[in-house]
């Protein structure tokens, strides 16, 4: 092995032990006043020294390791196969989504109520994606302030029902319209730049929002956030135990059977199992519209698009419009599960997310979307012990995750042809 | 008088803070300049060389060591070795293996590690924010004694002449030296470079640590002047050294210079004349109006779209 190869490794594991060791190695507690340095535990310091060793020994036997990882057979052996003609794929997708769906709505009578309520939020964030999915995915634009759209959408009908009683079906679309024109607002001066610019535009645009809702606090109850929104209603039966408005029944009392707190969570489940099929095949219908496909057409080469007579500034924003238009819907929905919102749902965190979804799913993909959508959900729920460790992990595997396959869990595939190299 | 006397002061304050944030600033400047990503974990980098100088000071006082300019200095020595470290680290390990793919990547790529460094912080130790003494006190008072007096203190006045020794000192570096030389020209044509025989690699890491050394002089700077730091401190911070490179002109480095001061003086305007909680609206609100009549920056060079 090279001298190269072994500097190279040595300067690796003393960086190692430069960035580990005062972080990780001495422990700052405030006494009173007064701070006090203390060394962390012996196994801590043990592990620094083990990681330094591990970095020293991969990096100098990386050539090897690295040949040798190479040569493992591929695992994925349909990698390179040609996508299937469009017909069967849609057949095919079609049979998919229906399993998918009498799953899901199979879904409450078989799980536990837990679950049936972390199902929900997973189709939350199931339209959220697949919203920010048109945004980023279809139509290339990078929006890191996605989830001031959600926020709209959410205190929109909180507003609504604190100041004026209204009621979720009212509020569906209103949120979801104000949310489209909160996006449209926005767009409309800020589409015209590049895509690194827009992302920060965007993301400042979501920390305006989000300070707005915490320090107006005569509208939006600032940091206390606004509590009382009322569950959704099927047809105007009520889901809770006594009646909260006049001329209503209660579900209960209407079937003549006992009252269930689970009933409003499988309620509340299957709207937004409904709403996130609709926003599923509204979106799905767009892809193939003339507009879906000029979104495509822009990400791909904006020039070409452009000379070809696609009006830039019409079909980003009308991507844009309608991504936040699904935010909004989401925010309803989310507002009405919780029955609380706060601007602490809506940070920064939230935005990083969601587009970790999109990214994870495979740009463009809606099945990858929601896959992605449940695994990122569901998974720190699973590992509640390593809790501590969520978020951790959830940045480390985002960068891994952009390392080893960029390309997302289901890429979204087109027919090309690949030119044959000349023998 | 008590007027202009209010009015001073606030400007003193702003350029105190537009100064740091410069400094944080010119990180993103150059590795945009170079390589065209937004560097997101670079607030992360800054919040660690806040906590290694903490570290170190606590460290100190333990040991018993209480001149004044030593303990700042080694503080200074460990908390740049220790960002600087940090920023090669990022670099090789979430960003070179994502390099040239498509500007989507890196960006996911550097959230990530933003993710995973404040949390890193945060479970080494601990969430609650730690209260960083001021070891520089005192300052002079100008008006008169009864009504509102403008003061500088000898805090501010050292962020001032830091930043003012560390911004010479980058100008004659990139204007002079090698490494200086082949960044300017790795940023101009990173191919093209590469052909003549630069080792790209090599300055694209230099200007992380570059960068990340800057930030770490900040963060000992700025923990001191706010009092106090926890791991989320390096979040906003970021933003807003990003919102000043944007607005001075992203790749510049008097840009990034000239946009720390206006941020920071729009900001304490804000505080002072309006009300505290709207000052991070208005910085982005003025980031947002910039871009949206002068996309290139203050300083910026019009970009030339190539077919």
């Amino acid at each position: 092995m090279a001298t190269h190869n072994i500097k190279h490794a040595l300067f690796s594991a003393i960086i190692t032990l430069i960035i580990s060791a005062p972080i990780l190695g001495l422990d700052l507690e405030s006494a009173g006043t007064e701070l006090k340095l203390t060394g962390a535990s012996t196994s801590t310091l043990v592990s620094i020294v083990l990681a330094a060793i591990v970095v020293f020994l991969f990096q100098t036997f990386r050539d090897s390791i690295m040949g040798a990882l190479g040569q493992m057979p591929k695992l994925n052996r349909f990698a390179d196969r040609e996508p299937m003609p469009q017909e069967k794929r849609l057949k095919l997708e079609n049979i998919f989504l229906i399993v998918l769906v009498a799953g899901a709505l199979l879904w409450p009578f078989i799980a536990s109520r837990g679950s049936v309520d972390l199902a929900t939020l997973v189709l939350i964030y199931v339209m959220l994606a697949l919203g920010l999915n048109v945004v980023v995915g279809l139509a290339g634009l990078l929006d890191l302030g996605y989830v001031a759209f959600y926020a709209v959408g959410a205190y929109t009908f909180a507003l609504l029902s604190q100041y004026f009683g209204v009621s979720f079906w009212v509020a569906l679309p209103t949120g979801a319209l104000i949310a489209a024109l909160f996006g449209f607002l926005l767009g409309f001066p800020v589409l015209r730049l590049r895509g690194d610019y827009l992302a920060i535009v965007t993301l400042g645009f979501g920390e305006i929002i989000r300070i707005l809702l915490n320090n107006w606090t005569s509208l939006t109850g600032g940091p206390n956030g606004i509590g009382g929104i009322p569950d959704p209603t099927l047809f105007g039966m009520e889901f809770g135990r006594r009646v909260k408005e006049e001329g209503n029944i209660s579900f209960h009392d209407f079937f003549g059977i006992a009252y269930d707190s689970t009933h409003k969570i499988i309620f509340l489940y299957l709207i937004a199992l409904v709403l996130a099929l609709v926003t599923f095949l509204i979106i799905r219908r767009l892809m193939k519209m003339p507009v879906g496909r000029s979104w495509e057409a822009l990400r791909e080469d904006e020039i070409a698009a452009r000379s070809l007579g696609l009006s830039r500034t019409g079909v980003k924003l009308s991507a844009f419009t309608i991504g936040a238009f699904f935010a909004g819907f989401a925010g309803t929905v989310f507002a009405s599960k919780q029955g609380f919102i706060s601007p602490e749902s809506f940070v920064f965190l939230e935005s990083a997310i969601i587009l970790a979804i999109v990214v994870l799913g495979g740009m463009g993909s809606q099945f990858g979307v929601i896959l992605a959508a449940v695994a990122v959900t569901v998974l720190p729920e699973l590992a509640r012990e390593f809790s501590e460790y969520r978020m951790l992990i959830f940045g480390a595997a985002m960068v891994l995750m952009m390392v080893w396959r960029p390309q997302g869990l289901m890429p979204m595939r087109r027919i090309h042809i690949i030119l044959k190299k000349q023998e | 008088m008590q007027d202009l006397l209010y009015f001073i002061q606030q400007l003193i304050n702003g350029l105190t803070i537009g100064s740091a944030y410069a400094l944080i600033a010119i990180g993103y400047t150059m590795v945009y300049g170079i390589i065209g990503m937004i560097n997101f974990a670079h607030g992360e980098v800054y919040m660690i060389g806040a906590y290694t100088a903490l570290i170190t000071i606590t460290g100190l006082a333990t040991l018993g060591v209480a001149w004044l300019p030593l303990v700042l200095l080694i503080a200074l020595i460990c908390a740049v070795i220790v960002a600087s470290s940090m920023g090669w680290a990022v670099e090789r390990i979430a960003y070179r293996p994502v390099r040239g793919r498509h500007r989507l990547i890196p960006l996911i790529s550097a959230i990530g590690m933003s993710i995973f460094l404040q949390n890193y912080v945060h479970l080494a130790q601990g969430s609650r924010n730690m209260g960083f003494p001021l070891l520089i006190e005192g300052g002079f008072r100008f008006g008169a004694e009864d009504s509102f007096q403008t003061s500088i203190s000898y805090m501010q006045i050292t962020i001032f002449i830091t930043t003012l020794i560390c911004m010479t000192a980058l100008s004659l570096f990139i204007a002079r030296s090698r490494t200086g030389r082949a960044c300017r020209a790795v940023s101009q044509d990173l191919g093209m470079s590469n052909l003549l025989g630069i080792d790209t690699n090599k300055i694209i890491a230099a200007t992380f640590v570059i960068g990340a050394a800057l930030a770490a002089v900040a963060g000992l700077l700025l923990g001191m002047y706010y009092g106090s730091i926890d791991p989320l401190f390096g979040f906003i911070a970021g933003l807003k050294a990003f919102t000043a490179a944007v607005l001075g002109g992203i790749g510049s480095i008097p840009g990034a210079m000239l946009g720390g001061l206006i941020l920071g003086v729009s900001e304490s305007m804000t505080s002072g004349y309006l009300s505290g909680e709207y000052k991070d609206v208005v910085s982005f609100g003025l980031l947002i109006l910039i871009l949206l009549f002068k996309p290139t920056g203050l300083l910026g060079k019009p970009e030339v779209e190539k077919i």
